[in-house]
């Protein structure tokens, strides 16, 4: 049995519940069994958020959060500080932070060491969805950043799954964003395989 | 329709589908999501005719239930928690004067401490009303639930709760196939009442009953909460051939058979408890589970009957009785009286403690082994008891526990598990 297990970081009002929830329409769409759930807080604006996406082959029984994720998404590395973001993550995880800076010079390089090199990535997801959207919600952003990173969902699945959930120019704005995060980390991930040691 | 979407959407198109008249509900976490999606299907002309009456408390949103039922209309509710205890009053009305109003209970701890998250305290608090009370293990449980509840409830004249747990349930996202509208108006035929409020044939309903007769009318309770006993599989038996899946019931037997070690519990923990039975199974382990969905009426002979078999049993709960231990487990030892199977109690997942399958591993192979207490409570973080109990043995004025478990502990973040 092959599961997915994915899990998100950020604030309240950053999209985190959202970003889980369309993971798991868009591996519907893919056929997959998916099962997205949220961390269960008292949410409010800025205050840390997580939640949980399983992508599997077979129904998903379980109920527990994701305590050791094969994919870590983070919408805001501002929580470093404040939430243990890596807890139980998995040695070959990949993990996409939504950021303008590297690893280092956050000052994680420590913390995902032990991490292959080639999935540790970055996507400027705030920008693109400010540039596509006109807001600071970075969730479609790191979507296609998701759907690039592991292939574990298609890019038109992510697609449909936004314009199942927006409309009009939000839903445009949204698929945009999905896409141009799509390249971008599919382009990051290339540079990063091609200079990782054999 | 196959559909990837929130439990709570899932069941309140569930919902609409079986045609309530009258929906009046007062929203209340982890709740709110049902009701908001029952409320937009009735703006937008989708459930129609339904009046949706917004209500300006619990006690009123039962209150109202009652005024709907007798008067002949299809009525439904959903509340959690606080919600629950603030109407209870009307809750055992609903019973008393036999009125099916079915109702959505999105399993929330019971303050105080105030505490949003899911357990079952609040289905246990009034698991005497009189109501059926069935418990979902999966969303598609929850949907189905709600048609067989309908046509329970109005067949026998019994208020029904479906109990969903909140949060893990109501705001998880996965694929339930939601039935098609005439496949659902052909499984629940038109509420034809036994009593009904008609100015133009009058009656009254609600009369003061004495000593004379009282015991008469809450016997009759008991005769109907009997029969519901033996219509749940029927009706569960039905649904299955309309819909072609099992849902509902008695109760869930999974790898039961040659099994030693049994485990009982109630609603969503089931799923995680099936992995890990799974595992243990694999190691050699003969271990199986049962899913109690009729917690009212408790099928005593079937639970009996599917633990006969087994040396010992493990009953996960999510509630507990602070004076006694378990509640389930109490009606299960019943169920067993005389038989040579030993009854442990856990009590787990309180005020959202999640259940992890590490913990259940853990729990499961010391009870394989004989070594389980009578009564544990799982993951119970022992320094902090400690501490608290060490303050309170030392000083008069200790404080106010909450908050003192709360400072122990220090600023609590995100928590992930």
């Amino acid at each position: 049995m092959t599961v997915t297990e994915v899990r998100f970081h950020g604030r309240g009002g950053q999209g985190v519940v959202t970003a889980a929830e369309l993971l798991a329409v868009a591996a519907f769409e893919d056929g997959a069994y998916a099962q997205a759930f949220p961390s269960f807080g008292s949410e409010r604006t800025g205050a840390p958020v997580a939640s949980f996406c399983r992508i599997a082959d077979v129904p998903i029984r379980t109920r527990e959060p994701v305590m050791e994720p094969d994919v870590l998404i983070v919408l805001d590395p501002t929580l470093l500080h404040q939430v243990d973001l890596f807890a139980g993550l998995r040695p070959d995880a990949y993990v996409l932070l939504n950021t303008v800076k590297s690893f280092d010079e956050l000052g994680i390089g420590e913390f995902v060491s032990g991490l292959r090199h080639e999935r540790l990535l970055t996507v400027p997801a705030t920008e693109m969805a400010l540039r596509h959207v006109g807001r600071s919600v970075p969730g479609s952003v790191l979507l296609g950043g998701y759907a690039a990173m592991t292939g574990r969902v298609s890019l038109p699945a992510v697609v449909a799954a936004l314009r199942e959930r927006f409309s009009g120019a939000v839903a445009d704005g949204n698929v945009a964003a999905a896409e141009e995060a799509f390249a971008f980390v599919g382009q990051e991930r290339e540079e990063l395989r091609r200079a990782a040691p054999a | 329709m196959l559909r990837q979407l929130e439990g709570s959407q899932a069941v309140a198109e569930a919902v609409a589908r079986c045609r309530p008249e009258v929906v009046c509900a007062y929203p209340i976490s982890p709740q709110t999501h049902i009701i908001e999606a029952v409320g937009r299907l009735v703006k937008s002309g989708e459930l129609a005719p339904c009046e949706f009456i917004n209500v300006e408390s619990e006690f009123a949103a039962m209150s109202v239930a009652i005024g709907a039922s007798a008067t002949g209309a299809r009525s439904y509710t959903a509340t959690s928690s606080q919600g629950l205890l603030f109407m209870i009053e009307a809750v055992y009305n609903a019973a008393g004067l036999g009125l099916p109003i079915v109702m959505t209970l999105a399993n929330r701890a019971i303050g105080a401490p105030i505490n949003i998250w899911n357990d079952h305290s609040d289905a246990m608090a009034v698991r005497d009303a009189g109501w059926v009370q069935l418990f979902a293990e999966t969303n598609q449980e929850a949907a189905d639930l709600h048609l067989q509840a309908f046509r329970l409830a109005e067949e026998l004249s019994v208020p029904t709760m479906v109990c969903m747990d909140g949060f893990i349930l109501t705001h998880a996202v996965e694929r339930v196939d939601l039935p098609d509208q005439a496949a659902v108006d052909a499984f629940l035929p038109p509420y034809e009442p036994r009593q009904l409020l008609d100015p133009d044939d009058p009656v009254s309903i609600g009369a003061m009953v004495g000593p004379e007769a009282f015991t008469e009318v809450r016997y009759l309770g008991y005769v109907r909460q009997q029969q519901a006993l033996a219509r749940i599989p029927e009706i569960a038996s039905e649904f299955a051939e309309a819909f072609g899946r099992d849902s509902g019931g008695l109760l869930h037997r999974y790898r039961t058979e040659d099994a030693h070690t049994v485990v009982v519990a109630l609603g969503s923990v089931l799923g995680t408890l099936k992995d890990v039975v799974d595992e243990l199974r694999d190691g050699g382990n003969r271990i199986g589970i049962v899913g109690v969905t009729s917690f009212r009426p408790f099928p005593s002979v079937a639970v009996r009957a599917a633990l006969a078999g087994a040396k010992r049993v493990v009953v996960v709960e999510k509630a507990f009785s602070a004076g006694l231990g378990g509640v389930l487990s109490t009606d299960v030892a019943i169920a067993l009286n005389g038989l040579p199977v030993a009854v442990a109690t856990v009590v787990a997942g309180l005020g959202g403690r999640p259940i992890t399958s590490a913990s259940l591993r853990t729990l499961l192979t010391t009870a394989a082994d004989g070594r389980l207490e009578p009564l544990t409570f799982l993951d119970l973080d022992r320094d902090l008891v400690e501490r608290e109990l060490a303050r309170m043995a030392s000083e008069r004025r200790s404080g106010p526990t909450a908050e003192n478990l709360l400072r122990d502990l220090g600023a609590v973040a995100s928590r992930i598990g």
